[in-house]
């Protein structure tokens, strides 16, 4: 009894002390700006965290090696902090937390899917924090959360432009869907998808089968779409999951085009499916192939740093950094106190109208949702992404 | 009809991995009544290392011919599977039954050898998926409408011949009499002169020997590699195999395509949505169970396998 009295004893004194050191850090001059990143760096789509992770150490140098973000006529260095959640729903929600709580960070950036950024954005949203989702397209990600942001089109936008290629391109009447019932985003493409084919008229929506996440068999499903005769595929599902369903409907004797949404647009996903997937056509958020001006310096310098050429998503991170430095810019001041600090980047983005990114320039309605046009790229025979069409509201 | 074949032929070859890995678990169960919950993670260290057997062979010092390849892999892979199961045998389940632990911490044993194996996975070769290469060139045939592929065939094939040999081996060898043997009494049976550790080791050689079969099986049907892919399947397959009287062979057989079909079933059925999926499964299963606890070929008490 003594002893746990003593261990008890101890702790109190431990957090106490510990409460003063943080709160003696607050008093301090702010030497840095830290934001955080919440990113998939395992889990199903750990190309998705890697790539992301990778525009933002590009960015964060290029701000770095200049001394620092220029805020009301003094330089702070910009501090980032990646944290992974595991493409999680509630890890994504720990990970939110964890970075407001314990690293004081005055905003995020991230989570990528809505999968994630959905329930991370309610996070965000009750601790008063501006997120910025690079890559979520869900409408529920931002929808009535003054705190939370995006800089990639949505998809109310999506599953028509989806739609309207499709019937020009394959002259389809029917269509079937395919999608994860357990991802935010892949269910709500797919029902969005599902009403816009149906109010063009054409014809209906023959099958709207769905599967789990860990899912690898599909053949069930694909049968009966095989069955219901469709002129082609919706597969609004990420890249693994694609190389699957595509390897399977064709095994199953399907000759018919795919078609698919923005989570198609990885490296990873040519060299899961290969071959299989060549000729099919998805829309997406930018073109690497063949783009201009600070795209293409962007794609460049991402190529010759990394390797390999940015996906959407890279991009997309690119632009959130950049939205977020303006907001910061905005606000013109930089903050002791990180829960001020929050307030006034969050004023900063809403004063934001409109911006000019590498995936295109954009303006921001009231919901902080950016107005911006989509690509729909083809799967060449090389596996490269070629631009066909873009879209614009 | 044509609709149903099919359906009865992905239910067949998805209900062929079940069978595979449910025979696993039940091998393992039947000699130690050890529920080995390592055993899916087991299934998946022997797709990674059908990968990279396949990928050395395939490669520039060897350069073997993807035909040939797969028949070297697959008692390559085999082997160096059931090493791995020989392995955890070793230094997780017979330290703690020799110090006469519980059998309850032998289980927990099992969870915690599954988690380490799926994190040292991460942890060295990381997050990204691996694509698996085609070793068996893929030939679809269109029969009146149905289609199946050579590979189709392949596992379910291998699925039944697995099945028959490892009923042969328990029901009519010698050693499979003293696997029979430790399940009824595991004290007396050393007294007959029979040696318990070895007749163990065999057991979990004949069980992840057919997990690494299993793996480089999946690999080929399913090309896509990732760490964590035997964690589901392998929870599957453990309910298969207690829906069909987990230590008892022909249960885990029967049970592991019952699975199968009644996945499948639930996504063809037309009045189902397929998100009813493994609600829909589940609970059929638990009515079974409901009905006969013991399982369609469990025997109450200590009469398995």
């Amino acid at each position: 009894m003594k002893g746990f009295l003593k261990s008890v004893g101890l702790l109190t004194i431990l957090l106490v002390c510990s409460a003063f050191l943080l709160s003696g850090c607050g008093e301090d001059k702010p030497k840095t700006i830290k934001i955080g990143f919440n990113l998939p760096l395992t889990g199903d789509i750990p190309e998705v965290g890697e790539g992301s992770k990778n525009a933002a150490e590009m960015y964060l140098k290029d701000i770095n090696d200049n001394g620092g973000l220029e805020v009301g006529g003094q330089k702070y260095p910009l501090e980032f902090v990646y944290m992974d959640n595991e493409s999680k729903a509630e890890s994504a929600t720990n990970v939110a937390l964890k970075l407001i709580e314990q690293e004081n960070v005055v905003a995020i950036i991230g989570p990528n899917s809505s999968k994630q950024a959905v329930p991370a954005g309610g996070t965000c949203n009750e601790n008063r924090t501006p997120m910025i989702s690079p890559w979520s397209t869900n409408p529920n990600t931002t929808l009535d959360r003054p705190w939370v942001f995006r800089a990639a089109f949505l998809d109310p936008f999506q599953g028509p432009v989806v739609a309207d290629f499709a019937s020009k391109k394959f002259n389809a009447k029917t269509a079937a869907v395919i999608f994860d019932v357990s991802n935010d985003y892949s269910k709500g493409l797919a029902e969005i998808f599902k009403s816009s084919w149906e109010a063009k008229g054409l014809g209906p929506v023959v099958a709207f089968e769905s599967h789990g996440t860990k899912d690898q068999d599909f053949s069930a499903q694909l049968t009966t779409i095989i069955a219901a005769n469709p002129d082609f595929i919706f597969v609004p599902d990420n890249y693994n999951q694609v190389a699957l369903i595509v390897q399977q409907a064709r095994d199953l004797g399907y000759t018919g085009p795919f078609m698919g949404s923005d989570a198609w647009g990885t490296p990873d996903l040519i060299k899961l499916c290969g071959e299989q997937c060549f000729g099919n056509y998805f829309s997406t958020h930018y073109a690497a192939a063949g783009a201009k001006g600070a795209t293409k310096v962007f794609i460049d310098r991402y190529e010759a740093a990394y390797g390999a050429t940015p996906a959407d998503y890279a991009a997309l991170t690119w632009d959130s950094i950049g939205i977020m430095v303006e907001a910061i810019k905005n606000y013109g001041k930089v903050d002791a106190d990180p829960v001020e600090m929050r307030k006034g980047i969050r004023e900063g983005l809403a004063a934001i109208t409109s911006f000019d990114g590498i995936t295109g320039s954009c303006k921001f309605d009231a919901q902080g949702d950016p107005i911006k046009c989509a690509v729909v790229v083809k799967i060449s025979d090389k596996g490269e992404f070629v631009f066909e069409e873009s879209v614009c509201p | 009809m044509d609709f149903i074949i099919q359906n009865i032929l992905n239910a067949l070859q998805w209900g062929s991995f079940y069978a595979l890995i449910a025979l696993g678990y039940t091998l393992v169960y039947g000699v130690l009544r050890l529920i080995n919950f390592a055993h899916g993670d087991v299934f998946m260290v022997g797709a990674y290392i059908a990968f990279f057997v396949s990928g050395f062979m395939l490669g520039d010092t060897l350069g073997l011919s993807p035909t040939v390849t797969f028949l070297c892999a697959l008692p390559v892979t085999m082997i160096l599977t059931s090493l791995v199961g020989v392995t955890l045998e070793r230094i997780a389940y017979r330290p703690l039954r020799r110090k006469g632990a519980h059998r309850l911490y032998v289980v927990i044993t099992a969870l915690m050898c599954g988690l380490i194996l799926e994190y040292s996975n991460l942890a060295v070769l990381g997050a990204s998926r691996l694509k698996f290469p085609e070793l068996i060139h893929k030939t679809v045939w269109n029969i009146g409408g149905v289609t199946v592929t050579n590979l189709k065939v392949i596992v379910i094939v291998t699925a039944v011949l697995v099945f028959l040999f490892l009923n042969f081996i328990v029901t009519r060898t010698k050693i499979g009499m003293a696997m029979r043997g430790i399940s009824y009494d595991k004290f007396a049976i050393p007294l007959m002169g029979i040696p318990i550790d070895n007749i163990i080791v065999f057991t979990f050689i004949l069980g992840s020997g057919f997990a690494g079969l299993a793996g480089l099986l999946f690999a080929m049907s399913y090309p896509i590699l990732e760490p964590f892919m035997g964690m589901l399947i392998g929870w599957k397959a453990f309910i298969a195999a207690v829906v069909g009287g987990i230590g008892d062979i022909k249960g885990a057989f029967v049970g592991g395509f019952l699975l199968g079909f009644i996945e499948v079933g639930v996504v063809a059925l037309p009045f189902l949505e397929s998100t009813y999926r493994d609600l829909f499964a589940f609970t059929i299963l638990l009515i079974i169970l409901w009905i006969k606890p013991t399982g369609l070929f469990g025997m109450p008490q200590s009469t398995k396998i």
